[in-house]
């Protein structure tokens, strides 16, 4: 495997935080996401199990009755696993890899040969099998909407979120082309950080002490999705919610641990409006 | 009509009996010819797939087929590598059954991929670290290895056996046969093993997860030894139903024993190790995923009831059945095991696929449900026509049991 640097440690790891407090469950950073990536869509989108939402919200709920029920929403972007990713090595034509500078799980879309093990493999169903021709309706001027950056994929291949890789890439040409060697944390965002009208999402890299998310991956309150089976996501998310952070993995009775650190609510981020109080 | 391309010395039905018996196999071969033709024509949307069950009808077809067609890789070790010289009386049988399962399966891989013209790239972009490349692998080669095997017993054809060069090469392919049993055992060994292994090292689906040996994770070795437990009783069941249907004897006794008691040993070891395998899973892997036994089958139709059936009545009862010499030699009884046996590991397969994608990670994910399409069905059902058309164009036109002249003397009236 390529090495970042002399160090033999990656370079960057780029990642994600999302702050479920703060999420309303607009579906904001969907729209985003699948008009920013050529996402095709078809004429009855309401077969959720044959649709492609590369970042789908779940609605999830506490299960108890009115008037204690609470509701929660939870974007689901692919979760970039960060340690043997269950989809790259079972791929059978190396059409998926994780790049080792920057720990991006990309999807080689012309060289996919469909069989759809990789989505058999991951447990977050974050893949996507483009059972219909690619459909933007010129009606509803879909295509006018398309990005040239990115390449539409063709029936038969599977697709995810790639955390935006095209604004990566611009972003590098950009700093080529002025003469630096590194990116901003705001020069690449992903389309749903920049969309989330209750800026709930935040992205940057993991391994950059500068970078916002870096910060609050560690905080008591942040935990990953189905963390126990060893994946390693570099998508955090927050919550304050126990029940919530529950329902973020599996737990064996007696096994869940509740955050007994409440210093959050003194800390400057937690006094945004939309978090519930603990 | 067709009687100088029968075989020497043995009665067949009349062509027009024939032709009549094909029909409904040809029926079914053309439902399939369609459905593949709209699959690749229109795409896998004609499929009840989806994203949630990648894998459906085809792949347990494809591992069902591929794990009762192990018959003819494990009966060609038994016959040219151990030396069991009563098996020449059926490894003929087990040979083209091994074909007809390995090439019905490979149509349908072609099938189920979603871009079919790119098949080459397993080949060409090879990742070494997949299960599913090694399948793929050693099932083409295997294949290859069937087809040459395979190639003897069509020149016995009496037409073609008149051709003096056919003739030699023939007997020659039949001279080197060890060699290509060992390659076959080998080849088969590692795909049988790395088809268990796809789903052993889906590490993120606790279900199906296993650990392991190394890099093989447990179900690569009871894949193996399922497969080998079950393909002779396939073998076995594919012979008693030539034999019903032509109403004679076929193969002698002892040929059918000596399979079946083998079987018996390897499904009595394999339902010791599996109880073992499931009982490491439950302590293992479904705890430390913080998840138990009954939680897999809160949702949706598959129950516990699945396991009980692939375990005892599908495992243990045949296993008990085989290994009981007086059970074994009833004919009932027998063909009443071997069944049992063949859907017990189709019940295995079905549960690593569908189950395994059945069941959802993610706790506030829910349960889907799948039914097959008519496209499904009928793809899945061509590769049952194919298998009854080949082998019985191959029964009529080839001496296929050795001793069949022998067990049934033509009396000249």
């Amino acid at each position: 495997m390529k090495k970042g640097n002399d160090s033999g440690k990656p370079k960057h790891k780029y990642g994600m935080v999302i702050d479920l407090d703060k999420c309303t469950g607009c579906g904001t950073c969907m729209v985003a996401c699948a008009a920013e990536n050529n996402v095709s869509v078809r004429p009855d989108q309401s077969d959720k199990e044959r649709t492609i939402t590369w970042m789908r919200l779940y609605k999830i709920t506490n299960g108890k009755a009115f008037p204690d029920t609470e509701v929660s929403y939870f974007p689901r972007p692919c979760m970039h696993c960060d340690h043997h990713p269950p989809c790259v090595s079972v791929c059978v034509a190396t059409a998926t890899k994780i790049d080792f500078n920057t720990g991006i799980v990309s999807q080689i879309y012309t060289r996919c040969i469909g069989c759809r093990y990789c989505q058999a493999a991951c447990p977050y169903g974050a893949r996507y099998f483009n059972w219909w021709d690619a459909y933007f309706p010129k009606k509803k001027g879909l295509d006018r909407y398309l990005t040239p950056q990115v390449s539409p994929r063709m029936r038969g291949v599977v697709e995810k979120c790639t955390f935006c890789h095209q604004r990566l890439m611009q972003a590098k040409n950009q700093a080529y082309a002025e003469d630096r060697r590194e990116i901003e944390e705001d020069e690449y965002q992903t389309a749903c950080t920049e969309a989330c009208p209750a800026q709930a999402i935040t992205f940057g890299d993991l391994n950059n002490p500068e970078h916002k998310v870096s910060k609050l991956k560690d905080h008591p309150f942040a935990f990953r999705l189905l963390e126990r089976i060893g994946t390693e996501p570099k998508v955090y998310y927050l919550s304050s919610r126990g029940w919530v952070r529950r329902l973020g993995d599996n737990f064996l009775p007696g096994e869940y641990e509740p955050v007994v650190n409440q210093t959050w609510m003194e800390e400057e981020w937690s006094t945004k409006p939309g978090r519930d109080t603990f | 009509m067709d009687s100088p391309l029968l075989p020497h010395g043995v009665k067949r039905c009349s062509t027009w009996a024939f032709f009549f018996w094909t029909l409904p196999w040809l029926a079914l071969l053309a439902w399939g010819g369609l459905s593949a033709f709209l699959c690749l024509w229109k795409g896998l949307n004609q499929t009840n797939m989806s994203n949630v069950f990648a894998f459906a009808l085809w792949i347990v077809f494809d591992l069902a087929v591929i794990a009762l067609g192990a018959g003819a890789f494990f009966t060609g070790f038994l016959t040219y590598i151990i030396g069991k010289k009563e098996l020449k009386n059926i490894i003929n049988t087990a040979v083209i059954i091994g074909f007809i399962c390995y090439s019905g399966a490979m149509a349908m891989l072609g099938i189920d991929i979603g871009q079919p013209i790119r098949g080459w790239f397993i080949f060409w972009h090879a990742n070494i670290h997949s299960m599913l490349v090694e399948v793929s692998f050693c099932i083409t080669c295997y294949l290859m290895v069937l087809a040459i095997e395979f190639i003897p017993i069509i020149l016995e054809n009496r037409k073609l056996e008149e051709i003096k060069e056919l003739r030699l090469f023939g007997h020659n392919l039949h001279e080197v046969m060890a060699v290509f049993a060992a390659t076959g055992t080998f080849l088969s060994f590692f795909h049988q093993g790395s088809l268990g292994g796809m789903f052993g090292v889906m590490y993120a689906r606790p279900f199906a997860a296993r650990e392991g040996f190394y890099i093989w994770p447990w179900t690569f070795f009871l894949f193996v030894l399922s497969a080998i437990a079950c393909g002779p009783c396939f073998t076995i069941l594919c012979t008693k139903l030539t034999e019903f249907f032509s109403r004679k004897k076929l193969v002698p006794d002892s040929a059918i024993q000596l399979l079946a008691k083998i079987s018996a040993w390897l499904l009595s070891l394999y339902m010791v190790l599996k109880i073992i395998d499931y009982l490491g899973w439950m302590y293992g892997v479904v705890p430390r995923a913080g998840l138990t036994f009954e939680s897999f089958f809160r949702q949706g139709p598959y129950g516990v009831w699945m396991v009980v059936c692939e375990m005892i009545f599908c495992g243990i009862l045949p296993a008990v059945i085989l290994m009981t010499p007086k059970a074994r030699q009833h004919q009932g009884w027998l063909i009443f095991a071997c069944l049992l046996n063949c859907t017990g590991i189709v019940l295995n397969r079905f549960l690593f696929i569908i189950v395994t994608l059945a069941i959802p990670v993610m706790p506030f994910d829910r349960f889907w449900s799948y039914l097959p399409t008519w496209q499904e069905w009928g793809i899945g059902l061509a590769v049952v026509g194919y298998g009854f058309l080949l082998f019985s164009a191959a029964y009529r036109y080839l001496p296929l049991f050795p001793k069949e002249r022998e067990l049934n003397p033509i009396t000249e009236s």
